[in-house]
């Protein structure tokens, strides 16, 4: 400490913008998840392990359902776990180690909004998740010979509803979630019903019709519903619709995935912890 | 540019409420109605016993939370609903951490510009607190005074002009408090308005322009550190020969405007004129051939006033009454006092 010089009190010329102040949060958290092997390894590893079991569930539903298309009900199964895993686990984990080192805190005594400070910090899980549904779709259309998607637009919708949603409900997580360790369990109730109850394993055709009814109301249905149709032309069983078909079957789903997407974000924002409990 | 001729509060707090909790008894008060103003180009500096208050209030004026009541009002803005347009212009230091400690020092500076108006070069920024050396360490591998340099320099790191330094000096060996302290001394040497928290009261008495003292969520004294100092009186102590021979029927000659207590064969003389009844009490020693042991004659310190402060009671509203009267023990035991001539 030889140098000790204070600053002047020029006022700052240069400005922070939205942007600049993500991709800020985004490169400081896309550095942590580089060094945190546990969570790359899940993010990463996943992926490929899932495919294997995921057919294996859904082999058994395509033999008693006639009309499921076994490859796209793959796809489309494999696409949800994973967002569902390397977005809504992971950053659940990540809210709530930031918050346990007050980073989150600290970044709101910065210039960032707390939005911005969420999706920063949310910014390369997405991504992540992104490159890797991307793959998927690759992988998919190469060796599964699938179709090249009826109506993009509502693919992308659902995959970016989806995105939005997910984050939300790790934000909402993170409020109950004391520890890192602990996210291992509060994010297992949301996992599961999605996993299970939004058509990821089981196509909502193969239940019963209260059962599904039920499970077209859970929060992560629509917008994984809408990607499927986006796709595929169909939610499931149904004849495969073309570009303008798949809006009819496509627009409740996606006033749905818009309205649980707004009604998540709205309780996350209330909910929300940005420093540990006294 | 900072223009000192105008004396304008840079921030402003009144009636300031906090409460965590519910509204009923399960509910805790942690300021029960702050008022503070500090102007521009100022240290001011905010002293309190552990759970005075400080931390709460600071997170007030910082805009980090609402006030349950009271109006705050920083550089003109209200720091919790203007937030967005207040941070380019403030720097904050919190009490404790905030850095992820997997980021090296670099990246974590690095990241901090990216969020922060105007912000200065790493190595620049770093250079002021000593840790361009450590630019590439890991946040976690970093010793407790190096995290709280680190802190510092990003809570600089946009040419704020207010700054909020939550204990600074916490953590840091002397040498490194005393370099925080140059630092500091020049932020305002340069017209940066510093409010900060210690508990260190030479720190205060050093740096601060004004200060002031809380207890108990409450502001107990204020103003310049003579102005705290003033009510409080001198103190003399001493220890008188035992009462037998020649001193048998002795008594302490009358020394005006003092107030003296004993506890035992010690006295102690509490004076806002140290000078004159000290001068009275070694003339009346000299006249008698006493020796007074142990003496020792002190002007009133900022330790005084904030001991004082600290030795009042909860209810906060007798807080002020306790420290003006000098805090005298009910059953101290006066000695006999009387010209013996």
């Amino acid at each position: 400490m030889t140098t000790v010089q204070a600053p002047d009190t020029t006022p700052a010329t240069t400005g922070t913008t939205t942007t600049g102040r993500l991709l800020a949060l985004g490169r400081a958290e896309a550095t942590l998840l580089l060094r945190n092997r546990t969570a790359l390894l899940t993010a990463l590893g996943l992926p490929v392990l899932l495919v294997a079991g995921v057919r294996e569930v859904l082999r058994q539903q395509a033999s008693t359902t006639p009309g499921l298309d076994l490859n796209a009900a793959l796809v489309t199964g494999v696409t949800g776990i994973v967002l569902l895993f390397v977005v809504y686990y992971n950053l659940t984990a990540a809210y709530v180690a930031r918050r346990g080192e007050l980073v989150l805190k600290r970044l709101r005594t910065g210039e960032a909004r707390d939005l911005e400070i969420l999706a920063g910090t949310a910014l390369p899980s997405v991504l992540l998740a992104l490159v890797q549904c991307a793959a998927l779709g690759v992988a998919g259309a190469a060796l599964l010979d699938l179709p090249v998607p009826v109506n993009p637009l509502l693919a992308l919708a659902g995959l970016g509803l989806s995105v939005v949603l997910l984050t939300g409900l790790a934000a909402l997580s993170s409020a109950y979630t004391r520890t890192v360790e602990s996210a291992g369990i509060t994010t297992l109730p949301v996992l599961m019903t999605a996993q299970f109850g939004s058509g990821l394993m089981f196509p909502l055709e193969v239940m019963p019709d209260q059962l599904a009814g039920l499970c077209r109301a859970l929060p992560t249905t629509p917008a994984f519903l809408l990607l499927r149709i986006g796709w595929f032309g169909t939610g499931g069983s149904a004849p495969a619709t073309g570009f303008a078909g798949s809006w009819g079957a496509g627009a409740p789903q996606l006033g749905l995935a818009v309205c649980w997407a707004a009604a998540v974000w709205w309780a996350a924002r209330h909910r929300f912890r940005w420093e540990p409990r006294r | 540019m900072t223009d000192t001729s105008h004396p304008a509060p840079v921030i402003e707090a009144a009636g300031l409420r906090r409460r965590y909790g519910p509204a009923d008894e399960r509910g805790f008060d942690a300021l029960h109605g702050l008022d503070l103003t500090v102007r521009r180009g100022e240290l001011f500096a905010l002293l309190g016993t552990n759970g005075a208050g400080k931390t709460s209030a600071m997170e007030l004026l910082e805009g980090l939370a609402a006030p349950t009541a009271g109006r705050v009002r920083v550089l003109g803005l209200d720091p919790y609903r203007e937030r967005a347009a207040l941070r380019p212009r403030i720097g904050i230091m919190l009490q404790e951490g905030g850095f992820p400690g997997d980021l090296t020092v670099a990246e974590t500076v690095r990241s901090w510009a990216g969020l922060t108006s105007g912000a200065r070069p790493v190595d620049e920024a770093l250079d002021p607190v000593g840790l361009r050396h450590r630019r590439d360490a890991r946040v976690k591998q970093l010793s407790g005074g190096e995290r709280r340099r680190l802190d510092l320099a990003v809570a600089l790191l946009g040419r704020p002009e207010v700054v909020f330094l939550d204990e600074p000096g916490s953590g840091l060996d002397p040498e490194a408090r005393a370099a925080v302290r140059q630092l500091v001394r020049g932020l305002r040497e340069r017209g940066t308005t510093v409010l900060l928290t210690t508990h260190h009261l030479q720190e205060a008495e050093e740096l601060a322009d004004r200060l002031a003292i809380m207890h108990h969520g409450r502001i107990v004294t204020g103003g310049t550190v003579a102005e705290v100092i003033a009510g409080h009186p001198a103190r003399i102590t001493f220890e008188l020969p035992e009462r037998r021979g020649p001193y048998g029927t002795l008594g302490l000659p009358a020394l005006d405007g003092a107030e003296v207590t004993a506890e035992g064969r010690r006295i102690t003389v509490r004076t806002s004129a140290l000078q004159t009844v000290l001068t009275a009490l070694l003339g009346w020693a000299a006249r008698h051939g006493i020796t007074l042991a142990g003496l020792d004659a002190r002007s009133a310190s900022l330790e005084e006033a904030f001991l004082a402060v600290a030795a009042g009671p909860a209810d906060a509203a007798d807080a002020a009454d306790a420290v003006w009267s000098g805090g005298v023990p009910a059953t101290a035991v006066r000695p006999p006092i009387g010209d013996s001539r």
